[in-house]
């Protein structure tokens, strides 16, 4: 037993080396993403989270088919400038029915963690036909296609449910209902209250300047005109959020 | 029909027992994405499922030719020697998306400085070009570099062939699908939007089958290798392989909207779900894009050099603390998010401590020119290798730097990261990549050398100029941002409007895609002269080594 040891053993055995080198590279993934399953304070107890509703979820679908994560971060960082520039940080219960989450890596473009309510749904209209009509310097590609695609939503039953699943609190009732919420939430005068009910806060008007049809634009904005929104910061001192 | 007779017992290409069975399989598969596509929820989904079904039956088709070829006497290979069709077909694949990825890496460039590009239309914009982009160069290009010459690599330094007849082949074309499948899906916009791990559902599960099947050829050809040691390069192919396997299933659980639709939800939410991403993305730095290519570094700068590596010793502690520290650094990601703060100081601890496992390896690359320095001058191969090196001592310098929480606070979001990157992306693995392809041209083709060593050297200075464009554009326009971004003026109030800093970067990104330009130009001129080679061409105007005055080949001192 108090034979030396020599790393010759391991280079001489692909299946020990094979075996160690996975041992090796699996602690340090476990012991960091383990307990934030785990510690309850990872994700703090704030009011106003709720799942995304139909309209909404289809809205994040296309931000994300887009790849508008390549250049816009949802994420304010608790750093003085950013929370002068986009609003009080991110906290982590923002995103907790996020699947998956839009943080983002690259500001090529501004956050939008707060966009919401910040502009009208006349200038995203314009902004989305051509970036540069509203903001001069801007290099952001125009999605002039939005307007005029008609938003599918024949499966959109599939995706709440597929969110179910993965442990976001969507009831059958909502589930049952979403076909009916999504077209609720864009045609104006259309009877909310079931909406509303299922999803409080929510915006319910034509988004997109064409009452006559859901295009995808009616969903892009309609969710970018939630994001941020859900949280009341006054309700709340940040001494609340320290973990 | 005994498939376990002695090699080269059956001729490579028999339709055996065991190529039935891949047969059946393939057959098996075409009839499921048939139904797929009937059923296919959507149309991205449909036109998937079609391509499965074109490349399960065009492999049936190639298992019949190459049964056909053998029982008509047309034997090219006799299963003796080492397997090397694959590794050639591997070289020219890394070709072939090297220059497409860059030049899609060009067009976005230029999209960023000059945004009338975008075309305005769905397939053309930024936003599913980008991700296009970034496959093409790490996946498409380097992982066909690592595949081929892991494939090249572990059969020289075990003396035996390639485990496997069909199973190489299945690798690399089964790796081809997963490229053609991830880079249309990200045009018509399939993506899960996780950096670095885009493609949907089925592709991720397809690539999992693929990279299982690359697991079991690499360690069975270990297994059955003539030397008892496995050589220091494999160490680092097998850690690449296997850790990527772990990484990829871990970050791309996901749940399907249905099983006909190309749509699909992350398993996890919000923080666990970036965290588990940075898991994976940093990781897919630290064993795709640095572990595989330092097996690469192992092997083709002592075999150019003519040297043996460095140091034994270091090479056993820079590459078990190399493996254990890199998997910790991924939260240095999300500095100040909604990660929690233990995880970011955990992250950030071990980044800095990567710095010595990196170097390490840098050492021991760098080191093993000792006594062959004037290759330097000689040899434009060893040139491109070495630099690499350096540019990899110099990036993970940069890393740990970045990696500080008060660095990050300002580095973090802006242009700087993605000129660290590219330093990487274009200095290190790009480099080592190409002195690799250089090396290995002559050697699989039997040339007795590369058509124009000339041209290498053009290729060197050309993308060398290329990189210190690019990576100086990108640390002024990234430091400039960051800065604006946080200024004040004497008011109190932030100084700059975020449109005020993106006018601001526009000189820089013309630079930075200038300096994309010619890191494209030198892959052509690589691709040009690997091609002159590949046809037994020797540019005339340039004397053999051999036919040189015996008086200028001198023996390293020692």
């Amino acid at each position: 037993m108090a034979k030396k040891f020599s790393h010759a053993t391991i280079e001489k055995n692909s299946i020990l080396l094979l075996v160690l080198t996975l041992i090796v590279v699996a602690i340090g993934g476990l012991v960091e993403i383990v307990p934030t399953f785990l510690i309850k304070s990872t994700i703090e107890d704030v009011k106003g989270v709720r799942p995304y509703s139909p309209l909404e979820l289809a809205g994040r679908n296309i931000y994300i088919r887009e790849g508008c994560y390549n250049c816009h971060s949802q994420m304010v960082r608790s750093l003085r400038s950013e929370v002068e520039r986009y609003g009080h940080y991110s906290l982590a219960a923002e995103s907790k029915y996020d699947h998956p989450f839009q943080w983002g890596s690259k500001r090529t473009g501004p956050d939008l963690a707060r966009v919401g309510g910040k502009y009208s749904d006349e200038w995203h209209r314009l902004h989305m036909e051509d970036p540069r009509a509203v903001v001069p310097e801007s290099v952001m590609p125009g999605y002039p296609f939005l307007a005029q695609t008609p938003l599918d939503y024949r499966n959109i039953e599939g995706g709440l449910r597929a969110l179910a699943a993965a442990g976001v609190p969507y009831s059958d009732e909502e589930i049952e209902n979403a076909r009916a919420d999504l077209e609720a939430q864009a045609t104006p005068d259309a009877d909310t209250e079931g909406l509303m009910q299922r999803y409080p806060k929510a915006v319910a008007r034509d988004f997109d300047g064409n009452p006559k049809t859901i295009s995808e634009l009616d969903a892009l904005v309609a969710y970018l005109q939630m994001l941020g929104t859900l949280v009341d910061f006054n309700a709340y001192e940040n001494t609340d959020f320290t973990q | 029909m005994a498939v376990s007779s002695a090699p080269g017992a059956t001729p490579p290409g028999t339709m055996t027992s065991a190529a039935w069975a891949v047969a059946g399989a393939l057959i098996a598969g075409a009839i499921l994405f048939i139904a797929v596509a009937a059923k296919a929820q959507d149309a991205p989904m449909a036109v998937h499922a079609w391509f499965f079904v074109f490349a399960f039956l065009a492999g049936v088709m190639a298992l019949g030719q190459r049964h056909f070829n053998v029982t008509h006497g047309q034997v090219t290979d006799d299963g003796a020697g080492y397997s090397d069709g694959v590794v050639k077909a591997g070289a020219i694949a890394t070709l072939f998306w090297g220059v497409a990825g860059f030049l899609v890496g060009v067009v976005i460039a230029f999209q960023l400085a000059f945004p009338f590009l975008n075309l305005d239309t769905a397939f053309t914009n930024f936003g599913r070009l980008r991700p296009l982009h970034t496959s093409a160069v790490i996946f498409a290009f380097g992982g066909n570099a690592l595949i081929a010459t892991s494939f090249y690599v572990v059969q020289r330094t075990s003396r035996t062939r390639l485990a496997g007849d069909i199973a190489p082949w299945f690798v690399f074309w089964g790796y081809q699908l997963f490229i053609v499948i991830a880079a249309t899906g990200y045009l018509m916009g399939v993506t899960q939007s996780k950096e670095y791990a885009e493609p949907e559902w089925y592709a991720d599960i397809w690539l999992t089958i693929v990279w299982v099947v690359y697991l079991i050829v690499f360690l069975a050809t270990l297994a059955k290798r003539k030397e008892p040691h496995i050589y220091v390069a494999n160490w680092f192919y097998l850690a690449f392989i296997v850790t990527i396997a772990m990484l990829h299933i871990g970050n791309n659980l996901a749940i399907p909207e249905t099983w006909t639709s190309s749509k699909s939800y992350a398993l996890f939410p919000g923080v666990q779900d970036a965290l588990i991403q940075w898991w994976y993305g940093h990781n897919a730095v630290g064993f795709f894009l640095t572990a595989g290519f330092l097996g690469m570094m192992y092997y083709f700068i002592p075999k150019r050099a003519e040297r043996p590596v460095y140091s034994y010793r270091l090479s056993i502690v820079h590459f078990w603390s190399l493996i254990f520290i890199y998997i910790w650094a991924g939260p240095h990601h999300l500095h100040f998010t909604a990660l929690p703060d233990w995880a970011q100081t955990l992250g950030m601890t071990f980044s800095i401590m990567l710095w010595m496992p990196s170097w390490g390896g840098m050492i021991n690359g760098l080191m093993t020119l000792s006594g062959a320095w004037d290759k330097l001058r000689t040899d434009p191969v060893i040139r491109m290798l070495v630099v690499s090196v350096a540019f990899y001592g110099m990036s993970t310098f940069e890393g740990p730097v970045m990696s500080v929480k008060a660095v990050n606070s300002l580095s973090h979001y802006t242009d700087w990261t993605i000129g660290h990157v590219h330093s990487g992306a274009l200095g290190w693995v790009g480099f080592i990549s190409f002195g690799a392809i250089y090396c290995m041209i002559p050697w699989l083709w039997k040339r007795e050398r590369l058509y124009s060593l000339a041209l290498v050297s053009w290729h060197f200075w050309i993308a060398t100029i290329g990189i210190v464009l690019y990576i100086t554009a990108m640390w002024v326009s990234g430091i400039l941002q960051g800065l604006m971004w946080r200024a004040y003026d004497a008011q109190g109030f932030l100084e700059y409007s975020f449109a005020e800093t993106v006018e601001a970067m526009h000189p820089f990104y013309v630079i930075r895609a200038l300096g994309g330009v010619l890191f494209l130009t030198g892959a052509l001129i690589m691709v040009y002269n690997c091609w002159m080679t590949i046809k037994g061409r020797v540019r005339e105007s340039e004397p053999l080594p051999a036919s040189a005055p015996a008086g200028a080949t001198l023996q390293p001192a020692e």
